[in-house]
């Protein structure tokens, strides 16, 4: 029995217009990756995650649950979420994620941030003030809500005088870029991803790796925003021997995540296929570069194959042990 | 009996970026769907141009299966815009149906 799409639609826009996200989790969770990096507040340029890692830990531990009442009787009470979310924040209860998931995905934004000091990059950060995109609703059609949010984002960008957003995430990247300014008159902020902003930098390897690894693209990234050969050319400079599964590039196959939310098991069932995919290049190691990719592959490669995040083999490579290590997660 | 309703395609085009009549239905985007669904995209899209409600209405489950990947989009020869008029379903769907 599947979940019931429209409490789940209702229960993710409630959230969206009441608490300015799909997820809605703590302030102190989405800045804590930030500590100790000393990143200054604000400025024309700044990085930009739209939360999209920070929330991974949530997502992953909220679909556990999902998953379980997908085909029970507890999945047709979900309205009932859904009434009482509109009273109090039902995410938190719904999704209490792993200590080691959360540190894991704050440090992929640390060493985000620590390549980018690395290659001499000037950026602040809008910690508290910065807000999750709207991506989710967009992707669901819910086009009134999501409108009524990138306006609120806009309106935040621009008290803060930004001008430049290097983002993190392909889907942040892709609703900053190219979704907002066919909804917003006037859009003028210049958006890059970190990977483009590297790779034009042209940034030295302090060490250099002797290694095989297979490339997942992000569906986004691949075909919405023609960023295709920036992390190729980013781990080859590494030193790493770039594999390509059956589908890449622009041909790229789907992880499943996008649907996890409400068919968490299909969504499993499309990460399984592209594991597959990857595992047939014999390399032992996958590189992704978008959360979702991460977290969907991870769970279905069962330790078959190593999956990261591609800024952890790029700031091996890149960034010194000092920065590496920082302050605290 | 299939009940064929004139003013469904109006409502469901909010915006001149719906194109699925330029649907050649050649199927190159269900033999590559991910999914599989053998559905998606044309045979809703038929359903939609035709003014047939119910049909696209009992497929619901069908349209939010759509990873909105554009695998299918990147191999459309009429290029389609598949992804977004799949989301034009839904947030059909969202006001009529789920009264979203």
């Amino acid at each position: 029995m599947p979940l019931p799409t429209g409490d789940i639609i209702g229960l993710m826009l409630d959230n969206l217009r009441m608490r300015k996200s799909v997820f809605p989790i703590s302030t102190g969770s989405t800045t804590k990756w930030a500590r100790g990096l000393d990143i200054p507040r604000g400025g024309e340029t700044v990085i930009y995650t739209g939360h999209m890692y920070q929330l991974l830990p949530y997502i992953n531990a909220s679909v556990k649950n999902l998953e379980r009442f997908e085909d029970s009787f507890f999945g047709k009470l979900i309205f009932l979420a859904r009434f009482f979310n509109k009273i109090f924040n039902v995410s938190t209860l719904m999704a209490i994620p792993y200590r080691s998931d959360v540190s894991e995905y704050n440090q992929i934004i640390r060493n985000i941030a620590m390549l980018l000091i690395q290659a001499q990059i000037e950026f602040g950060y809008l910690y508290e003030s910065e807000l999750y995109t709207g991506a989710l609703a967009y992707d669901m059609g819910a086009d009134d809500a999501f409108k009524e949010h990138a306006r609120k984002v806009y309106s935040m960008l621009k008290d803060n005088g930004v001008k430049n957003l290097i983002t993190v995430d392909p889907h942040t990247t892709n609703m900053l870029r190219s979704v907002y300014p066919t909804i917003i008159d006037g859009y003028d902020i210049q958006v890059k991803s970190y990977l483009e902003v590297l790779a034009e930098k042209d940034i030295e390897p302090v060490n250099k790796v002797d290694a095989d690894i297979v490339i997942h693209d992000s569906c986004v990234y691949a075909r919405c925003e023609d960023i295709v050969e920036e992390p190729r050319k980013l781990l080859k400079q590494a030193g790493y021997r770039v594999k390509e599964p059956k589908d890449s590039k622009i041909l790229t196959h789907c992880c499943g995540g996008p649907i996890e939310s409400i068919f968490p098991k299909t969504a499993n069932q499309i990460g399984e296929k592209r594991i597959e995919q990857l595992k047939d290049t014999k390399a032992q190691n996958a590189a992704m570069m978008c959360p979702i990719c991460l977290a969907t592959l991870k769970k279905a490669a069962r330790a078959e194959i190593g999956i990261s995040d591609i800024s952890t083999l790029l700031a091996k490579v890149y960034c010194n042990g000092q920065l590496r290590q920082g302050r605290s997660t | 009996m299939l009940k064929v309703n004139p003013e469904f395609i109006e409502k469901v085009k909010v915006s001149e970026e719906f194109d699925a009549v330029a649907c050649l239905n050649c199927g190159v985007c269900s033999a590559i769907c991910p999914m599989e669904i053998q559905l998606l995209p044309r045979k809703i899209f038929r359903y939609a141009m035709l003014g047939l409600e119910e049909k696209v209405l009992d497929n619901t489950q069908n349209i939010y299966s759509c990873l909105l990947c554009k695998m299918c989009e990147a191999n459309c020869p009429a290029e389609v815009h598949i992804a977004e008029n799949v989301r034009f379903l839904r947030y059909y769907i969202n006001k009529n149906v789920f009264k979203l």
